[in-house]
């Protein structure tokens, strides 16, 4: 097993050295020489070659691959917090819809907790066509283990081609854990989905390193293909109160239920009534706040739109805003239609918390900053000023 | 209580460059690092022991040079490193490396707490911690800010959630994967540094392991990288200039849709 | 310049810088304003081991010299001259100890100190005694088992914070410099306390205090060395900490000339950076050969000393007249360099230039060390 440079086919044109994200390969006597100790065997010097002159082999499977014939139906992991569907669901109904049109195949939608009975009509209205509904007391709240089975025991029933979920904290918890179970493929985070027309596989788009580079990445032999979706990025469809669904109840014996980790509180935190993930719009402040006490315009302002407010890790590291509402590498991802950065000089690692943002503005008293060049409208002037004109501006259209 | 940290050397990302003119990242000189949220993990490890005593032990995955890694969790006050490392185990997706470090932890065998980042800076997939949970068998906590009680065999955290926390209580072992939240990790010390630099680093390969070889590298992995990209990078749109009323007049204009 | 460090040296090197980049950049200025004892970033290095790079290895220390402590104190005076004295202050007052303790006395006092569960101090200077440190009024009278203290140190640097006080007091008033002896005490001991504790020009994260000694008793196990000794241990101590204080002024020097440099690459004037003029870059160069002379000797001074020299006295008189000198011309000419804007708190170099003074000024004033230079330099040639 391994990768080769075929040395007849390689012109040295150097297309492999710009795509390797490992700064693997180098040019000797004018062929691509790979260094075995970087190589991570990623693939995408061969997918840049022009001239097929990376070969990357793979040994004979020795065992049988998984039989993946009977495998039929898109279906989504419905994310409920006490009882409330999140809206990164309906988004994924929207795209399993779209999946499951091109696939000739019906969206599943799996539901998992207790009382749920008056939003499965929802799930209906958003495009799902049949819902898999698990109710039982202990299973009111997320828990990964019992969660995990009762996945593993649905998705061995009835054999699902597709399985999405979001990319928040429960889905990455709960899906890495059901795919190692499974031993399928399970892709993180995905900006983009789409079917191969001529496969019918799930094509698995999302970025790495910070979003740097993007990856195509597909799970042919393994069934289902699984993903968690980042927020925002799809979009839910039009409710038609008119569609029409099946609802299959599921029990599992108890001890599918049972969890050793027990789930003792869920505190909710006053400062982060509005989800930063879910919000449209943020409002950011970093550095240039100059002082915790500063963050209130922002709050007035964000409160005058409706949004949350997020920080850069400047300001978190200041002591001016909690931990939850950093935006950034080492804090949250999020992709609202609006993203103010107040003060911020925008770091790449800022950068890749929130340049999947619709619309970026970006209010700088420095020029320079490298944050203006991301920005869809730019302001180089005093936040202490821009700011609470914006908010008074604001309320007025508002009211009117 | 005897801890394994699970770590990954990346790329330092603050480094990483895009060339305007190929559109293509640059990568030459960039400096490898502890992915930033192992830190929070080996600091969180190292606490527990100074604590309740026990051993710290770190382990990772990759080629030669991920040696480097190693000796600077030991200088951070890790005990013992382990480097798996392999040709055959080259290509690995999360399912083939949770699998490796899996099998790694068993050989190991004597352990309470497995720690790791919530995910790595460079693939981001926050998927190798609960699939080693998962090979285990073991219970498991993801996205960890706080460990609120010890016992001897249990603990309480506290788990970030979106909007909040949940209080869990686990039986050990297990495994928790850590926010920045948890703690602020340490310099290293010059005794750290000292020992690090002569401490002795296990190199465990797939003659030590002997793992089933359609479960590791390329041939272990469900999923295939089909293509990589540089996506198209935002570029600055329109400054707004003039006197702070105008400015604000203008940016309403052209926002108030989008608001509303 | 390639000093040819060996690799402990460029670890310690390494880790001080570190904690100067990581974790002192970013408070210095909050310091300089709060005049606070900033001891979250003397933990930092006490958990790092530094504070232990000179003391013996027998006592919980690194045993590595004081090249070592020269190359920690340049590191953190790059980010905070002020946080760095602290730091250096500690190792001046603990240097007696380690010169001139007994077994005893160092079990007891350097393991906390090299862990830097406590910082030290060094008590010589009082109102009336100051370069003149022969004129010390404070008396320690001899008491059955005790001695007892009175009278009053000023602007000891750590007063107040400081655990371990290494205090000079006369013991016999008539033997003039013979009748001075070294004594420990702890803070906290009855008849101890603190005065006024100075406002500053700069170092203003570090403090500055009166000792106050009423009938202060304290066990007689606390006399360092013998009776009468006392200007000994600090003449022995000072040659010891003097490229210290040297390698602190070096630090500053550096600091400021790195925020010049970076400066004049980015302002702008008359359509290109001011770093393509030829003035500024005569000013630059001669600032950054003048760091590097200063630090050529302060490690030739400090080699000296960890390879066994005898009387340093001469060279590191001369370290550290010559570092401080070049930080306060460094320094103003960083200032100068960035105009209006070096004049404003906004910018770090301001703050160098107020840290810098203060080094030509203590462990003997840069006039005293020149008579300390040409008084070796007489012998010398008289010898001949």
């Amino acid at each position: 097993m391994g990768i080769q440079i075929i040395i007849e086919k390689c012109t040295g044109c150097t297309l492999c050295i710009k795509a390797c994200p490992f700064n693997a390969i180098r040019i000797l006597d004018k062929k691509a020489v790979i260094d075995l100790h970087k190589c991570t065997i990623c693939g995408a010097c061969a997918s840049a070659c022009k001239f097929k002159a990376v070969f990357i082999e793979k040994e004979p499977v020795k065992c049988q691959l998984p039989d993946i014939t009977g495998y039929k139906g898109v279906w989504v992991f419905i994310e409920q917090k006490k009882g409330k569907v999140q809206s990164v669901s309906y988004e994924l109904l929207g795209k399993a819809h779209e999946l499951a049109k091109k696939l000739n195949c019906q969206v599943g939608a799996i539901f998992i907790g207790n009382n749920l009975g008056d939003q499965v009509d929802e799930l209906i209205i958003y495009g799902a066509d049949i819902v898999y509904l698990v109710e039982a007391p202990e299973i009111a709240n997320f828990q990964d283990e019992p969660y995990t089975n009762i996945l593993i025991n649905l998705i061995q029933k009835y054999k699902p081609e597709i399985l999405l979920c979001g990319a928040s904290t429960i889905g990455r918890s709960l899906i890495s854990r059901v795919a190692v179970k499974l031993k399928v493929g399970l892709t993180a985070d995905c900006t983009g989905l789409d079917i191969d027309p001529e496969k019918k596989i799930l094509l698995q788009t999302r970025p790495a390193f910070g979003g740097n580079i993007m990856a195509t990445i597909t799970s042919p032999n393994y069934r289902p293909q699984m993903a968690t979706v980042r927020h925002k990025v799809m979009q839910p469809i039009a409710p038609d109160k008119h569609r029409k669904g099946k609802i299959i109840r599921e029990q599992f014996p108890a001890k599918v239920y049972v969890s050793r980790a027990k789930l003792l509180d869920i505190v909710e935190e006053v400062e982060s009534l509005v989800n930063l993930t879910e919000a449209d719009i943020i409002v950011s402040g970093g550095r240039g706040m100059g002082g915790k006490e500063n963050f209130k315009i922002l709050e007035e302002f964000a409160q005058a739109l409706g949004g949350a407010v997020g920080s850069s890790r400047a300001a978190v590291d200041s002591g001016w805003m909690p931990y939850s509402h950093q935006v950034g590498q080492t804090g949250r991802t999020v992709a609202p239609k609006i993203y103010f950065a107040c003060g911020i000089s925008g770091q790449i690692q800022h950068l890749v918390g929130m340049q999947s943002s619709k619309i970026i503005i970006a209010i700088n008293k420095d020029p320079e900053a490298p944050i203006f060049k991301v920005a869809t409208y730019g302001i180089v002037g005093d936040l202490f000023q821009i700011v609470p004109a914006l908010t008074k501006k604001f309320k007025e259209n508002l009211r009117k | 209580m005897n801890i394994i940290i699970c770590i990954k050397q990346v790329p330092e990302t603050t480094e990483v460059r895009i060339n305007p003119e190929t559109n293509t990242l640059i990568r030459e000189g960039v400096k490898s690092i502890i992915n930033p949220f192992d830190m929070y993990a080996i600091e969180e490890g190292v606490r527990l022991k100074e604590k309740l005593g026990g051993k710290v032990t770190v382990v990772t995955m990759g080629p030669p040079q991920a040696e480097n890694a190693l000796r600077e969790a030991i200088s951070l006050g890790a005990d013992e490193a382990i480097l798996v490392c392999d040709r055959a185990f080259a290509g690995s997706d999360t399912w083939a490396t949770s699998y490796i470090l899996s099998e790694v932890i068993r050989k190991i065998k004597d352990f309470d707490l497995i720690i790791c980042g919530k995910q790595a800076s460079d693939g981001d997939t926050a998927q190798v911690g609960p699939g080693i949970s998962m090979h285990l068998d073991i219970p498991q906590v993801t996205y960890v800010k706080k460990i609120e009680d010890i016992k001897d065999k249990s603990m309480r955290v506290e788990r970030m959630m979106e909007e909040g926390f949940e209080i869990i209580e686990l039986p050990l072992p297990a495994l928790l994967t850590v926010v920045k939240e948890i703690n602020e990790p340490r310099l290293p010390s010059l005794k750290g540094m000292m020992r690090a630099k002569s401490a002795k680093i296990n190199l465990w390969t797939q003659k030590e392991l002997d793992l089933d070889p359609n479960n590791v590298g390329l041939n272990g992995s469900p999923t295939q990288v089909v293509k990589i990209f540089t996506p198209a990078q935002r570029t600055g749109g329109q400054m707004l200039s003039g006197e702070p009323h105008e400015i604000v007049e203008k940016l309403v204009a052209l926002i108030k849709d989008e608001v509303n | 310049m390639n000093y040819y460090l060996s690799d402990e040296q460029k670890m310690v090197q390494d880790l001080a810088r570190k904690i100067a980049q990581e974790k002192m950049i970013p408070v210095a200025a909050k310091y300089d304003i709060t005049e606070e004892y900033p001891w979250d970033i003397i933990k930092i290095i006490a958990d790092a081991g530094l504070f232990g790079l000179f003391i013996p290895e027998a006592y919980g220390g690194m045993g590595v010299g004081v090249l070592n402590l020269c190359l920690a104190t340049e590191e953190l005076s790059r980010a905070c001259g002020g946080i760095a004295v602290c730091y250096a202050a500690s190792a001046l007052g603990t240097f007696p100890i380690v010169l001139f303790g007994n077994d005893e006395q160092n079990k007891k006092y350097l393991p906390d100190l090299a862990a830097g569960k406590k910082v030290a101090a060094f008590g010589i200077t009082e109102p009336e005694a100051g370069s003149d440190a022969s004129a010390i009024k404070t008396t320690a009278r001899k008491e059955g088992n005790h001695y007892v203290l009175n009278g009053i140190k000023h602007f000891i640097t750590n007063g107040g914070d400081a655990e371990t006080y290494v205090v000079i007091a006369m013991t016999d008033k008539n033997r003039g410099a013979r009748g001075a002896s070294a004594f420990i005490v702890e803070k906290g001991t009855p008849g101890f306390t603190f005065g006024k504790k100075e406002e500053k020009l700069g170092i203003r994260a570090s403090s500055t205090s009166e000792l106050i000694f009423t009938d202060c008793k304290i066990p007689k196990e606390n006399l360092l060395a013998k009776e009468g000794m006392g200007f000994i241990v600090t003449m022995k101590t000072f040659d010891m900490s003097r490229p210290g204080v040297a390698a602190q002024a070096l630090g500053i020097a550096q600091g400021s000339l790195d925020v010049a440099v970076k400066y004049s690459r980015e302002r702008v004037q008359f359509g290109k950076s001011i770093s393509s003029f030829q003035g500024i870059q005569w000013m630059l160069a001669d600032m950054a050969t003048q760091v590097e002379a200063s630090r050529a000797l302060v490690y030739a001074c400090a080699r000296e000393i960890d390879n066994g020299e005898k009387d340093v006295a001469k060279d590191s008189a001369m370290a550290k007249m010559y570092a401080s000198d070049v930080a306060m011309k460094v320094t103003t000419d960083a200032v100068q360099i960035l105009g209006g804007y070096g004049y404003m708190k906004d910018y770090p170099a301001e703050k160098f230039m107020r840290d810098a003074k203060i080094t030509q000024i203590y462990e003997g004033t840069n006039q005293i060390q020149r008579n300390i230079i040409a008084l070796q330099l007489i012998k010398e040639a008289a010898k001949k």
